[in-house]
């Protein structure tokens, strides 16, 4: 019956909007890829023609990265609704587990982009194991409480990847040992070294499989909002008991969010992870997570190509100003609180919107203003 | 011996989590907001009391004064500047604000003391420790003080809370803001005299956490900070006496998985426990029920 009703099209305010205007979808997608591939283009040219320099360059992966982390965090926080502080934990299970399979197909083949493919899948599947055992016991909480849960997962997923080691025995085979090195392992076949982290990664990760992984992340995650489970899951966000009560299985479908945002955010890790011929655990702490989330939220809750923005401009800005090195992350600091004061403060807002207006030459397409409309209304 | 030593350094641990927990769960309280500048004010006033120790070579409990005195303003301007203005637009962007602040007073403390880390002086710098049960148990004047705090406060916040016309405003406010303004109820007051109270004591917490553990960086309110979170949700976020015991639990649980299990897998202990607990009980050990309307 639900599924009838589904397809009827006829729950959430939002569902029904988006399902009559067939056309939102086919203009957020073309928005979303065209500015990823846009984004490629000038990223690529500018390394070519050196106006982007080393330091710079040496940050198209990670910015891959983390458009991928912000797109897939955004079906948790945008249309799931929930507010998830442990994103950099799926981050680093799929960063570990890929680098542990990276090594061991590196012991047996030597086709790159096929190593890096099956490193990848391992990743996204021990990260969506990780959120599917995460992810049960957990939505039945709401709001801040379920916020909590997940920061303190993130935190659990770093503090068991300082005790984890993983090594190469001589004829290839994997050893693992638990809160104590590995005896008789000379430290190239070390692979992971508990608080030191992953060493000796074979950095095959390029910006061509990172622009790949934008798309699939993209492309999954606008499918899925556009899909009659999508919608579903929309409907709960909007009002979990009107959902319930037309026989919506609200767990089913927050674990179907949940699960499917970690997986696509253990393939980033492991993109992240074989970028680094070292990576430390650390890395993961409780800072990424909210980095990703300032992205999600800067970017539009729910807007997908908003945090393709938010994420590509919030990591080449910190590094372009790296010469202002002790003031950058000040006016990173205060730029965030004045951007949240001016987009959810509803008198500010109007303020600036007006002046906006006054300013803007193309009134009704300016880029501007309509997100942060409609960043403002999702937010009520 | 080594048993009731871990029981005294938990308690102690537990403690400064109480007291740090109990700025969480007021401010929650009364503006349902999760401030995660709050473990930053901590290490604002760690540093404001080594400032006024080291540079300036005042007296240890006159440099605690002047360490509330700065985390007061602080909070209360915090409160002003940051919060006040996104008051009622959803949990997600106070959310990013607070962060926002965390940063800002991360990197502020950055630039002026440097990253490198300072050597704290205690505040009981001077007192011998306490030696019990035939010399074998030794306990450092840090503990003793650090728990007889903690009990002060929370007695005196209770009975502020219940007894005071302030106290009560605040609970009224907590409670339900629209109707607490209609009654007459000061509501902006209110809510700076709860960001004042927490962050006053979160100066206490740094110096007391600094004289135990002396490395003072911008970071070390961090981590402090995340855990008397937890205790506070441990306890029930929102009720007094939920942040006590949810932070001396959780300084006990610490202390003892360090020694008796992993260093470290403490930290990943403590969040196991407070994931437990919040799904036998969601809204923590003395949490309100929170009842759902159609």
């Amino acid at each position: 019956m639900a599924d009838r009703i589904l397809n009827l099209k006829s729950i959430g305010s939002r569902g029904l909007k988006n399902a009559v205007k067939g056309n939102e979808y086919r203009r957020e997608a073309s928005i979303s890829y065209g500015i990823l591939i846009i984004g490629y283009i000038l990223l690529s040219l500018g390394a070519a023609t050196g106006l982007i320099g080393h330091n710079l360059q040496g940050q198209f992966v990670p910015i891959c990265v983390y458009v991928s982390l912000a797109v897939s965090l955004n079906l948790v926080v945008g249309i799931s609704g929930e507010l998830s502080l442990g994103h950099a934990g799926f981050m680093a299970v799929g960063a570990f587990s890929g680098i542990v399979m990276e090594r061991m197909l590196l012991a047996h083949m030597s086709f790159e982009p096929a190593v890096m493919i099956l490193s990848m899948l391992f990743g996204a599947c021990m990260a969506a194991i990780a959120g599917f055992i995460i992810g049960i016991p957990i939505l039945g909480l709401r709001g801040d409480y379920l916020a909590i849960v997940t920061l303190a997962f993130g935190e659990i997923i770093r503090n068991f990847m300082n005790v984890l080691y993983f090594g190469l025995d001589e004829n290839g085979h994997l050893k693992f040992a638990f809160n104590h090195t590995i005896e008789g392992i000379e430290n190239s076949q070390r692979i992971i070294t508990g608080a030191i982290g992953a060493t000796g990664t074979k950095t095959i990760s390029t910006f061509n499989w990172g622009l790949l992984l934008c798309i699939f992340t993209v492309f999954v995650v606008l499918n899925m909002k556009n899909s009659k489970q999508g919608r579903a899951i929309m409907a709960i966000r909007d009002n979990r008991i009107a959902a319930e009560s037309i026989g919506l299985d609200v767990r089913k479908y927050k674990l179907m969010a949940f699960v499917v945002s970690a997986a696509l955010a253990g393939m980033a890790g492991c993109l992240f992870g074989l970028n680094y011929s070292t990576l430390v655990p650390l890395k993961f702490n409780f800072n990424t997570s909210v980095l990703i989330l300032v992205f999600v939220v800067l970017g539009g809750v729910g807007n997908i190509w908003g945090c393709i923005i938010a994420a590509t401009v919030l990591t080449i800005l910190p590094e372009a100003f790296r010469q202002f090195a002790d003031y950058r992350m000040l006016t990173y600091a205060i730029v965030l609180i004045l951007v949240m004061i001016c987009t959810y403060n509803p008198t500010i807002k109007a303020r600036v919107t007006a002046i906006w207006n006054r300013i803007n030459p193309f009134k009704k397409k300016g880029g501007d203003k309509p997100k942060k409309k409609k960043t403002g209304k999702e937010a009520a | 011996m080594n048993f009731l030593t871990n029981i005294i350094s938990g308690l102690s641990l537990g403690s400064v989590y109480a007291i740090i927990a109990l700025g969480y769960t007021m401010v929650y309280g009364i503006s349902k907001m999760l401030n995660f500048a709050h473990g930053d004010v901590i290490m604002i006033g760690a540093y404001m009391s080594f400032v006024m120790t080291q540079y300036i070579g005042a007296n240890g409990w006159i440099a605690l004064l002047v360490a509330m005195a700065v985390c007061t303003l602080l909070g209360i301007t915090i409160e002003r500047l940051a919060y006040r203005p996104l008051r009622g637009t959803g949990s997600l962007a106070v959310l990013i604000t607070a962060i926002g602040v965390s940063y800002f007073l991360q990197n502020m403390a950055l630039l002026i003391w440097g990253a490198n880390p300072k050597m704290f002086t205690s505040l009981f710098k001077g007192m011998s420790p306490v030696h019990a049960a035939g010399g074998k148990l030794t306990i450092t004047p840090e503990s003793i003080l650090t728990i007889a705090a903690n009990i002060v406060i929370m007695i005196a916040l209770t009975l502020f809370v219940s007894k005071t016309k302030a106290g009560k405003a605040m609970r009224a406010v907590s409670e339900d803001n629209g109707a607490a303004q209609l009654m007459g109820i000061n509501v902006n007051q209110s809510i700076s005299l709860t960001f004042a109270i927490g962050s006053g004591l979160a100066a206490v917490a740094g110096v007391l956490m600094c004289s135990a553990y002396p490395i003072l960086m911008p970071t070390t309110g961090a981590m402090p900070g995340i855990k008397a979170f937890t205790a506070a949700v441990f306890g029930g976020i929102g009720s007094i006496p939920g942040a006590m015991i949810g932070g001396l639990i959780l300084g006990l649980i610490e202390i003892f998985s360090r020694a008796y299990i992993s260093t470290e897998l403490s930290d990943a202990i403590v969040f196991a426990c407070l994931i437990i607990v919040l799904l036998v009980k969601p809204t923590g050990l003395l949490g309100k029920k929170i009842s759902e309307k159609v």
